[in-house]
Order: C-alpha cells, then structure tokens, then sequence
C-alpha cells in the first residue's frame, strides 16, 4: 500500500518498514506482502512487539523516525495513499449479514490520508526544520498514555499471544480477556482476539470478529467489532489526527 | 518479555526489557529506578519486578510467565530515541530497526485482519 510513495520518497532518504502485528504470522501476513510485491522491509510481529515499545493501539499507525534514530512522530492513524476496498475481498457474491453491516460501519470510518501524505513529503523534504517534526518532550507527550493498569494488561496480552502460538487457544482467551479489560481504549488487541474466532469460513473469516450466527453463546469475549463500532460511532474510531 | 524461568542472567534481562543495572538501579534513557539490594549476574525476576513496579503474569504456577512494560512514567515512551525492535520477515530473516540510522523511517503497523 505504500509501495508507490516509498519508490518516490526513497531517492530522498525515506524507508518504510511494515509489521505486521498478527498472532498468525507469516502465513496470514504472506498473501498480502506478495501482493504488494514491496521492496521495503515487511516485517512478522507475531506479539505485537512493536505495539508495546511504541504504544500503538490501532491500526494502520505510522511511527517517524529521523536519521540519528530520535521518534520526531510517536504513534498515530497512518491512512495509506489507496484505499484498501475491502468489499473486494468478497468478490461480487452477496455478503452475509455480518460482513454487509461490518463494511456498512467500516466505509464510514474516518481518516485523511492526503494531509498525512502531505505531512510526510514535508518533513522528507525539510527533515527538523518540517512543522510535522516534533521536539522530544512533544513526542513523549504526545506517545500513547500507560499506567501501570495499562503495563498489566500489556503483559496478559503478551502471554495470550505465546500460549496462543503455542497451540493453547483456550488459555489465550483469558489472558487476552483480561488485556481488553485493563485497555478498553485497545482496539488492536481486541481485533487481534477476535479474529482468532472464526465466526465463518473463506476469506472473510477474519473478518468476521463477533459471535456466529449458528452458535452465537461460543463467543467468548465482551464485546465485537460490529457491536463495539457501533457503541462508539464508527466516526469516532481514529482520533482525529493533529498536525 | 516471556520467561520460562524465574532466576534469569542479568544479561538476559536488560536484554528483554531494555532496562540497564546499574550501581544507580535501572536505567533507560535519562530515567532511574532505584533498587534497594545490588543486582548480582543472577536475576530474581519476581523481586525485581516488583521493586522496579513491573507487573509479573503467569499463565500457571508453573509459568510460563510474561513480564510488562514499566508504567510509571504515564506514556509508552521514556525518552523520543526509538527503541530496537528486531522482527522476522517473511523468510524468518531478522531484521533490525538500528540497521536503518542514516534513513528517515517511517514505521508502519499493519495487520490482515
């Protein structure tokens, strides 16, 4: 996705690197790094290294670093030039309910990828001296908020996410429970959860992240995607970004 | 970090949390964490976990055990340097974010789902 604005920055001295934070790794990851044929580095975050040590708690979110290795923007929304048309995926069939409602939700999502594009070719073109560059005490400031209920969490997360590797799914669930618990604002964790549940099979299974229609009491989380989008307005799913 | 054991290698430690012992404590960044006893090559991680107010969760008594983040700051980062990271690509080939200084990086999380 961000292959075509990385071949034209990169002459200028931006790399990008992509983590894929999925519990199913690589294979899961692979289809979609193949398509993009990128030739930055795509890299697996099997358990969401990347999320604790930069405090991202949804994605796509973008971290900028400068050529001495100082963050100058910590975590936040990185919409990418092209819009990923999800719908695609399910090809020209009709969508279960679910899906048609999740997608519903999903296309009223807001974000605004051409002044984050703007932003980005800035501080490429003027590094320290781009507005976007943020001083050290702003991008602390500014890096996503942890407390110790916060650190709790992060760590039930991350034994969820070995147990879950290591073929325990039942024991994941509950370490992955208490994770949503003591982040509620942890969007990515709780994706990451749900989509661990099926829910339906093919391509959309992933996507499907709530209760089957055939089972509905086995699901075995508080809330859903669907349910939670809704709760808290899908216009309301970002943050809106600052300059 | 997930541990197997209790009783880890100092070395072992400061590698998985990016917290220095210290004569001072803990450090990272400009940041100290006293410690009340001197750290030997051994790590107790229960002990010091607690002392340095870093929560300890375990999957069974008899672990596995994931130690969390420090919390005491308020925010995810200590100080604006960008941590190591160090991930796989699609091949299992390891690859180090330290390995870009000299590039602007823009890092980007994503997920398949």
């Amino acid at each position: 996705m961000w292959q075509e604005l990385r071949a034209e920055l990169h002459p200028q001295g931006l790399e990008v690197v992509t983590v894929g934070l999925d519990t199913m790794g690589a294979q899961a990851c692979r289809p979609f790094i193949e398509a993009a044929a990128a030739e930055h580095p795509s890299l697996i975050d099997e358990h969401h290294v990347m999320a604790e040590l930069f405090g991202v708690i949804n994605i796509p979110n973008g971290v900028w670093i400068d050529e001495d290795g100082m963050i100058v923007r910590p975590a936040e929304v990185a919409p990418a030039p092209r819009k990923v048309e999800r719908a695609a995926l399910a090809g020209a069939t009709e969508l279960p309910d679910r899906i048609a409602r999740i997608f519903g939700e999903a296309s009223r999502i807001q974000t605004d990828p051409g002044a984050y594009e703007v932003a980005l070719r800035d501080w490429v073109a003027r590094g320290s001296d781009s507005i976007y560059a943020l001083d050290p005490a702003e991008v602390i400031a500014r890096s996503e908020p942890r407390d110790s209920q916060v650190a709790l969490g992060q760590a039930h997360f991350e034994l969820a996410t070995h147990l879950e590797t290591s073929g325990d799914h039942a024991g994941a669930i509950g370490h992955f429970r208490e994770a949503h618990r003591l982040m509620p604002s942890n969007f990515s964790y709780r994706r990451q959860a749900w989509s661990l549940e099926g829910g339906i099979d093919g391509p959309l299974e992933r996507f499907w992240q709530g209760p089957s229609d055939d089972d509905p009491g086995a699901w075995p989380y508080e809330g859903d995607w669907l349910t939670d989008v809704q709760a808290m307005g899908a216009e309301n799913y970002y943050p809106q970004w600052r300059p | 970090m997930l541990l197997d054991h209790l009783q880890i290698s100092r070395r072992e430690f400061e590698d998985g949390t990016g917290w220095e012992l210290k004569p001072e404590g803990a450090c990272r960044g400009e940041v100290c964490i006293p410690l009340p006893d001197a750290v030997g090559e051994t790590v107790d991680v229960t002990s010091l976990a607690d002392a340095m107010g870093l929560p300890l969760v375990a999957a069974s008594a008899d672990g596995p055990w994931a130690l969390g983040p420090w919390g005491g700051s308020g925010r995810t980062l200590i100080d604006a340097r960008a941590p190591e990271l160090v991930l796989p690509d699609l091949d299992g080939n390891e690859f180090r974010l330290s390995s870009l200084r000299g590039h602007k990086v823009m890092l980007v999380a994503w997920a398949p789902y």
